[in-house]
């Protein structure tokens, strides 16, 4: 077990996220979101259990839906997993979920890993790095995933990309690739980017990318994460504060830092800097340097998935249509446990098609569903006891449970949530449809929901 | 590879003078003989608790190799009279019977100079009387000798008997003596391997004719044997890591037990047994199908074998070297009961990817896994902690062979770890043993590895002068350590590291030296012909100094060694005693480790020999990283250690003397 090997896990599994506003509510907390038909967080915990993790601490977001995850978990894996589920507030940081937890922890290591993760890494390989390197930290990077989405996607979610790539994160890493010796979060980039000349003389050299993304599953030193958390109570966030606080503290010397070239972003343009060499010191044998200064300090090390595997997050509207193609299509359809048809898609038997009706590749029909006659579904995912009238054309969208689609609709990179309901030759392009609304009409780019303040 | 071996063997004439010595020149070459009195010595002086300097005999069945240089006349020995060797006073390897060049069994050497087996006879009444006599001198041994070992000399005697008797086979006797005086696993207490030893002659006192019978099957069987294991060598090396061969054993001694009573029918099987149990423990031969299956079976990575297996050194593991890691990652976090304890597991991971290399690195992560491990560990219920955690201890180290091969260092200390634990006292209290062994372990660590590099230090920086040029090869710690007190210390010299691809260690240590303000002379090891011409010390780390002299070294070192002997350039070995080994090994083939074929091809920052561009798809091809190699005696001057400085022909007197009670 997990505790043989001194580890120890926290599933982050956050609340109610605003980036996915209309998609989840109360009723309907992002870790339950429907994803493949399947709930997001089963995702997480099945990889943890077959990596034979088997006891874990949730920490929710808010006290009614850590009511209702705690009730899912109970009622879907009570009997494989002991999962001890911790609530903290709404607004609390996922630094602050950390420390909510911190009493608890009493293994050597633990393991920090966000519920909206969807992943097919053996978490053996990123516990193996961290121990091997006798790290303090190793975090799970991910190469940016463009060429899967840049098919299929229409033009505004392309421009919408491009917007995400402006803002990417900028990571650092040693030559070999397995030391973390920068990370900003594009958030807090300004026009310029510091570094500490201690990193750079340990290391030789230091690369810059922003094709990586930290994809949110650390491992940490128990002992330096307990002593971080209570030392500086400011750190609220683990992505933006605690991980580049670790990652500065690396080499312990209170040195100026310099200030490297000013980082000016282009457009979404993929490339990888390299800090040219005339600017850092540049020491003839790197990896020795390397090992002699690393022997004494804490070490961030970065775990790079490699590229066979599949890894993505579901932190945005755009992931979620995204993630749910590939859990639809061969790419990721393992991580479901659903059997894959010979066209590429998943089709539960208890649905029915209509007359000439087609359903194309990477889409999954939910238990129950049923179509007219002429339908066309492509890249799209249906989920359970939805009505689907005659002549409906689906793209790259994501229909919910219990979704009824009158006849003629076109829907386009859409999500529609349980209950909706589309009225006849409803057209929709890149809209978000909340709970239980009634859409009439032609949308493009809106978030159409119910606005239930209460 | 017969003529290149010739040659060698001409250019470097003393090699024969370190064992093989023709039965002809026996009494020409004063070593010689006295190597002879040093074999009988111990055939008849097995002491088990002073593990003797006993040569592991090679099973005999190795004469492709080594068989075509000794037919060779012996030229006469060269003179090497401007190499300072630092303790010329007190060594004289002539007179001097602790300090001869490593004992050989008869049996190898009658076989090797090609003498047929009708010589036996001659040989062996000569071996006992001169036995007697080196017994003459040695009493300081036998004031060793205490109660418990009487009862084995009776069975030793019946040996030497039992060996006259069967004249032509005195390497069966000697694989006997061995087996008795050396505890196969030093798990198991004197007390049951002398009872063990003791009963056999008893079950073997049946009829002569039957006996006679056993003889001939034996000796049938072992010559088929010989001929199918074409180049597979035995070294009769109990090591302390393959506690499945000893269980193998055991197991077989007690079925034994169980089968003496239907002697009659089963003599043939009989004897099958008996042969298995004469022969030594021997180290995992991985040209062996069936015990490699069943190793496989055992282990906890998932191994699969290179189809580019280089054929003379196929009783090695070579596995294919990227699929380790991720079936060991995969495995992370199972659970069951073979799952080695966190700490080893991470020193295993560490030990697989190359993250701690040399030897005492690898030896103190091991150990301080261990402390954790026995930090850690509760005895079960109905179990005993000696017994208990003697398995416990047995897997881990197993997986740890798994990872990387152990290096022979590691192999003493995991027989020192195992010897405490035995010798735990029973009435002890599990806290309190625990506590009692981890004490031994840090005093271990201590003493065998720091203090013994301080004190190797202090010793050699006496030999480093103002004006001195050193030649190091590779990275060694120790002579790292040197290097820089010297300098603290204020002296003026030189430093040559030479290197070798693929490990390129040597840039490790140029950079550490140049950071303190050294000046170095870097090189690759194609140049040392030129660049010893400046040198006038060289000094080299070692993996293990086996006991007939031989330097077990990273790869390449011989060559430094050897070109530095030509040009007269004292070669001074810095190594510490824990790390020296009873064994004797001739050439580097029968053991050795084998690194990952791909480091030849991957050059750092260039893309590749383009010639050997998937070169695992040629079924021509095949690469061979061969990690060590052996240093013969000849060309050490001086080796260096915690005890002072000895000549290499001291080894076995070290052996002998400081690990009779066994620190070690």
């Amino acid at each position: 077990m997990g505790q043989q090997m001194n580890f120890q896990v926290v599933l982050l599994a956050g609340g109610v996220s605003k980036q996915l506003f209309p998609l989840v509510s109360k009723e309907l907390p992002k870790a339950l979101l429907p994803l493949g038909n399947k709930p997001l967080l089963s995702y997480t915990l099945e990889q943890l259990e077959s990596s034979n993790l088997k006891s874990i601490i949730v920490v929710v977001a808010g006290e009614d839906v850590a009511e209702q995850i705690r009730a899912w978990i109970s009622g879907a894996y009570d009997d494989r997993l002991s999962v001890e589920s911790v609530t903290v507030a709404e607004d609390a940081g996922t630094a602050d979920a950390l420390r909510a937890v911190a009493s608890r922890l009493t293994a050597e290591h633990i393991l920090v890993i966000s519920g909206d993760l969807v992943c097919d890494i053996p978490l053996g390989a990123i516990a193996a790095t961290h121990c091997r390197k006798k790290a303090s930290m190793t975090a799970l990077l991910c190469a940016l995933q463009v060429a899967g989405t840049s098919d299929g996607s229409s033009g505004s979610t392309g421009k919408e990309k491009a917007k995400q790539q402006s803002s990417n994160d900028v990571i650092g890493l040693d030559p070999s690739h397995e030391f973390l010796t920068f990370m900003a979060s594009a958030a807090r980039i300004d026009k310029q980017l510091q570094i500490q000349r201690s990193i750079v003389r340990a290391f030789g050299r230091v690369e810059l990318h922003t094709d990586l993304v930290d994809d949110h599953l650390y491992v940490f030193k128990r002992t330096i994460l307990q002593e971080v958390l209570e030392g500086c109570p400011g750190i609220r966030s683990i992505k933006e504060e605690l991980v580049p606080y670790l990652i500065r503290s690396q080499l312990q010397r209170s040195n100026p830092t310099i200030q490297s070239k000013p980082l000016t972003e282009n457009g979404g343009e993929q490339f990888e800097r390299k800090i040219a060499p005339n600017q850092l010191v540049k020491s003839p044998l790197e990896q020795a340097s390397l090992l002699g200064a690393q022997a004494n300090n804490m070490k961030c090390c970065a775990y790079i998935v490699n590229k066979d595997r599949y890894c993505a997050r579901v932190n945005s509207v755009q992931s979620f249509i995204d993630v749910n193609q590939d859990v639809a299509g061969e790419r990721a359809v393992h991580l479901t446990g659903y059997d894959i048809s010979r066209s590429n898609n998943v089709i539960h038997p208890t649905s029915k098609l209509g007359y000439k009706s087609t359903v194309g590749p990477h889409c999954m029909l939910g238990e129950g569903s049923e179509m007219g006659d002429k339908c066309s579904i492509k890249r799209s995912v249906v989920g359970r006891h939805c009505r689907i009238g005659s002549g409906v054309k689906i793209m790259n969208s994501v229909v919910m449970d219990h979704v009824t689609i009158d006849d003629g609709c076109i829907v386009q990179g859409s999500v529609i949530c349980n209950n909706a309901h589309l009225q006849e030759r409803v057209t929709l392009k890149d809209c978000q449809v909340g709970a239980a609304y009634i859409v009439s009409g032609e949308h493009q780019g809106e978030a159409l929901a119910k606005r239930d303040k209460n | 590879m017969d003529s290149r071996r010739g040659s060698r063997f001409v250019i470097d004439p003393k090699i024969r003078q370190v064992g093989f010595v023709p039965a002809g020149c026996e009494s020409e070459n004063p070593n010689a003989s006295s190597a002879v009195a040093a074999i009988a010595n111990v055939d008849v002086n097995p002491t088990s608790d002073s593990p003797s300097p006993v040569m592991i005999p090679p099973r005999l069945a190795d004469p492709l190799p080594r068989a075509a240089p000794l037919p060779v006349p012996s030229p006469p020995p060269r003179k090497h009279t401007s190499v300072e060797i630092p303790l010329q006073g007190s060594y004289n390897p002539t007179d001097s019977v602790l300090g001869t060049s490593p004992p050989f069994s008869p049996a190898s050497n009658g076989r090797y100079a090609g003498v047929p087996s009708s010589e036996g006879p001659d040989l062996s009444p000569s071996f006992v009387s001169r036995a007697s006599s080196a017994m003459e001198g040695m009493s300081l041994r036998e004031d060793h000798l205490g109660s418990p070992s009487a009862s084995r000399f009776a069975t030793v005697g019946e040996y030497a008997m039992f060996k006259q008797q069967q004249p032509q086979q005195p390497a069966t006797a000697v694989t006997k003596v061995y087996a008795s005086s050396l505890p196969q696993e030093p798990v198991q207490s004197f007390a049951p391997v002398g009872k063990e030893d003791s009963s056999k002659p008893l079950k073997e006192r049946t009829t002569k004719a039957e006996r006679r019978a056993k003889q001939e099957a034996d000796r049938e069987a072992k010559r088929i044997a010989k001929e199918s294991a074409g180049a597979k060598v035995v070294e009769g090396e109990a090591r302390a890591s393959s506690n499945v061969v000893g269980k193998a054993s055991r197991a077989q001694s007690q079925k034994k037990d169980s089968a003496s009573e239907k002697r009659l029918s089963a003599v043939e099987k009989a004897s099958e047994k008996e042969k298995k149990k004469e022969i030594p423990a021997p180290r995992m031969q991985f040209d062996d199908q069936s015990r490699v299956a069943k190793a496989k079976k055992r282990a906890l990575i998932e191994q699969t074998e290179t189809k580019h297996r280089v054929e003379l050194f196929r009783h090695l593991p070579q596995f294919v070297y990227g699929a380790q890691l991720p079936s060991l990652e995969a495995k992370f976090f199972h659970d069951d009961a073979m799952h080695p304890h966190p700490a080893v597991y991470q020193v295993g991971l560490q030990y697989l990817t190359g993250d701690i290399t040399g030897g005492n690195a690898r030896c103190i992560a091991m150990l301080s896994a261990f402390k954790e491990l026995i930090k850690d560990y509760c005895t079960p219920r109905e179990r005993t902690l000696i017994r208990d955690l003697t398995a416990r201890v047995n897997n881990n180290v197993s997986f740890l062979t798994t990872c990387r091969p152990l290096c022979i260092s590691m192999g003493n200390a995991i027989r020192f770890l195992k010897t405490r634990i035995a010798k735990l006292q029973l009435t002890l209290s599990e806290s309190d043993a625990k506590s009692l062994i981890i004490a031994e372990i840090d005093r271990f660590m201590q003493e065998k590895i720091n203090y013994a590099d301080n004190e190797i230090t202090k010793l050699a920086v006496t030999k480093i002068k103002d004006g001195d040029v050193i030649l190091t090869y590779g990275s060694s710690c120790v002579v790292e350590t040197i290097i820089l007190h010297a300098f603290s210390l204020g002296k003026k010299f030189r430093v040559v590291i030479v290197d070798s691809r693929p490990k390129l260690e040597g840039k490790g240590l140029l950079r550490r030296l140049l950071g303190r303000g050294i000046s170095c002379t870097y090189s690759h090891i194609n140049a040392v012909t030129y660049i010893i011409q400046e040198v006038n010390k060289v000094f080299l780390g070692a993996s293990s100094i086996l006991s007939n002299g031989t330097v077990y070294s990273r790869v390449g070192s011989a060559s430094v060694a050897m070109v530095a002997n030509a040009f007269h350039v004292p070669v001074m070995i810095c190594c510490e005693t824990y790390k020296f080994h009873e064994r004797v090994q001739l050439d580097s083939i029968c053991f050795n480790e084998l690194g990952d074929p791909d480091a030849l091809v991957k050059i750092p920052g260039r893309k590749g020999l383009s010639e050997l561009e998937g070169w695992s798809q040629s079924s021509h091809l095949k690469l061979l990283n061969l990690m060590y190699d052996v240093m013969p005696a000849d060309y050490v001057s001086m080796i260096i250690t915690e005890l002072g400085m000895v000549p290499p022909t001291s080894v076995p007197v070290i052996l002998r003397e400081y690990r009779k009670d066994p620190i070690l």
